[in-house]
């Protein structure tokens, strides 16, 4: 499969990634190869095989659950202590525009 | 285009398009903690303080889904008609905003937990089936705050309390025609979220979100018109504005030779209009992709088959029941399923009286006004349901006037007293007794000659005149009946 130049920058843009001008060709060609490599995978038969996004593990469900019970939550001075700015308990971010 | 100010289409030039319209709706379900962590979904706390890793997305943290958050959302799933999937997936839908600290909402894309349910709505046409194409489980984003503090003007606050919050989203097909269609579909959905106990459905706390998908076309027009997406619909009456606001600009559009566009719109509850969201360049691409940190939700017959039997009764079934149980006519069943806690205390009213008409004409009459006086909901009634039944039954029983109960009733609901505490406080009691009903008659007949005179002349309306002063006369304890026939009795 091939990813031009423009499919990058439309990525880009949507992972909020800056790319320089000379990055972008170099990022189609990885990707290209990468998507390339997929595509020989593909050519195998998978008819009849489960797809697999999650390590699936046998077990009874109650494994992959947890009981609706409350565990202590951070502090607040925790909460925001990694945060870049914050004031009253809240995070700060630069003015967004309401999307 | 959508920015020009069109003329209000007229009645003529409405009629000749049909509305299509469809919801989805956000329902908070009723779990103590998050869906993917152990903080707590409370309400008011202070900013930040219900997080932990896992739902401020910090690196490395892992969701661990919670039971009662599935639980719910199955017994969602069956409320409305759906067919729960044996094994769903969750996955990740990506997108940025500051509120969103993973960069991506956990979410269930092409295997939802429930689907291919429905809802019959009850309109005045009759009962409308409208389908529901999916119900699925998500978490819920921090909250923005974009006023409100001194350095609002160079900063967004944010609280992330609300993150990770366990919601489902219901969608419906495209199968209501009008805004009246909407607001009885939503409140179908309030409805038997409330009664089977998935949701509170509080809308002042979000509990309960929507959004409008709304086209038009020209009456029998093979396909749907151009659909607009109307966000921020957060009241019944305003997802009632939003959608008529809607139909009507998109019709003044396609009239004015234009076309509607596809794009999003925010419902403006102080202008009561809907306004254009600058689309970004791009069409959303949430880039949807199976969430590796949660294995596939897998939900056994046993564990479905046990809901099924815990689940609790549906509205819809409960208003039938009401009619056929108690006898009461489809009107006063449907008032009194409006919410779980009416229908809750009417039955408990019914269950400590002998007589369910009665019993609901009290709480649909005298409580509500009440209620309604005080800015009370039911369930904060400082009568009980009990009391209720019992001041029902003694009327029935004849030992209460319907006038003495009036005059009893706000005292009940004042202090919290039963009727009988309050009659036997005050001494009031009805009297039936013919003998002291005769005393008081012959004092009332000697004190108003000129009444009895123009009775026996033949105005025999004055009777109501002599009727009123015995009861005033016996502090409204007389039974009107016996006072009626013992008066006629004496005046012959």
């Amino acid at each position: 499969m091939i990813i031009t130049e423009v499919n990058v920058r439309e990525v880009a843009a949507l992972a909020n990634l800056t790319l320089t001008d000379e990055e972008i060709p170099r990022m189609a060609a990885d990707l290209s190869g990468i998507l390339t490599h997929m595509d020989k995978l593909n050519e195998l038969n998978t008819d009849g095989v489960e797809p697999m996004s999650q390590v699936i593990f046998e077990n009874e469900e109650t494994a992959t659950l947890r009981p609706d019970v409350e565990r202590p939550s951070l502090s607040n001075a925790d909460a925001v202590a990694n945060a870049a700015i914050s004031g009253g308990g809240f995070f700060k971010v630069p003015k967004v525009i309401e999307r | 285009m959508s920015s020009t100010l069109l003329e209000t289409p007229s009645t003529e030039v409405m009629a000749k398009y049909e509305a299509v319209i469809g919801l989805e709706v956000h329902v908070q379900l009723a779990t103590r903690t998050k869906i993917f962590c152990g903080c707590a979904t409370g309400f008011g706390a202070a900013p930040n303080t219900n997080v932990c890793p896992v739902c401020l997305g910090l690196p490395g943290a892992l969701p661990v889904l919670n039971r009662q958050a599935v639980e719910l959302a199955i017994r969602a799933g069956l409320a409305l008609n759906c067919a729960v999937r044996p094994k769903s997936i969750f996955s990740r839908k990506n997108y940025f905003y500051p509120d969103l600290p993973k960069g991506y909402q956990i979410s269930q894309y092409d295997k939802p937990v429930a689907e291919h349910g429905f809802v019959d709505i009850v309109l005045d046409s009759g009962v409308k089936r409208i389908g529901v194409t999916r119900a699925h489980m998500e978490d819920d984003a921090g909250k923005s705050m974009h006023d409100g503090h001194r350095d609002s003007d160079r900063y967004t606050y944010v609280d992330l309390n609300r993150s990770g919050t366990p919601l489902i989203e219901i969608v419906s097909e495209p199968d209501m025609r009008s805004s009246d269609e909407a607001y009885a579909y939503l409140t179908e959905i309030k409805q038997a979220m409330q009664f089977t106990e998935v949701s509170t459905c509080d809308m002042e706390k979000g509990h309960l979100r929507c959004d409008a998908n709304v086209s038009v076309r020209l009456w029998g027009a093979p396909q749907f018109g151009t659909k607009v997406e109307v966000k921020n619909v957060n009241s019944f009456r305003f997802l009632k504005m939003a959608v008529d606001f809607e139909i009507q600009r998109q019709i003044g559009v396609i009239e004015a030779g234009g076309r509607v566009q596809q794009e999003t719109r925010l419902f403006n509850s102080d202008t009561l209009e809907t306004v254009s969201m600058r689309s970004k360049e791009m069409a959303h691409d949430y880039r949807y992709f199976p969430e590796p940190d949660l294995v596939p939700l897998e939900i056994s017959d046993t564990w479905l088959n046990r809901v099924k039997s815990e689940m609790p009764e549906l509205p819809t079934l409960r208003r039938k029941r009401f009619e056929t149980e108690f006898g009461l006519n489809e009107y006063d069943s449907g008032v009194l399923t409006q919410t779980r806690e009416i229908a809750d205390y009417y039955e408990r009213a019914v269950k400590a009286s002998t007589d369910p008409k009665g019993a609901a004409n009290w709480v649909m009459g005298d409580l509500a006004a009440m209620l309604k006086a005080e800015a009370k909901e039911i369930h904060e009634s400082p009568l009980t349901p009990e009391n209720l039944g019992e001041l029902v039954t003694l009327i029935g029983k004849g030992d209460l006037s319907g006038k003495l109960a009036k005059d009893i009733f706000p005292k009940m609901f004042a202090t919290g007293d039963s009727a009988q505490v309050i009659m036997d406080r005050e001494g009031l009691r009805q009297i039936s007794d013919t003998g002291a009903l005769e005393k008081i008659i012959d004092e009332v007949l000697a004190a108003n000659p000129k009444q009895v005179e123009q009775y026996k002349s033949g105005k025999t309306t004055v009777i109501g005149f002599l009727v009123g002063a015995v009861m005033k006369a016996s502090r409204g304890q007389a039974a009107p009946g016996a006072v009626n026939d013992l008066l006629k009795a004496k005046l012959l």
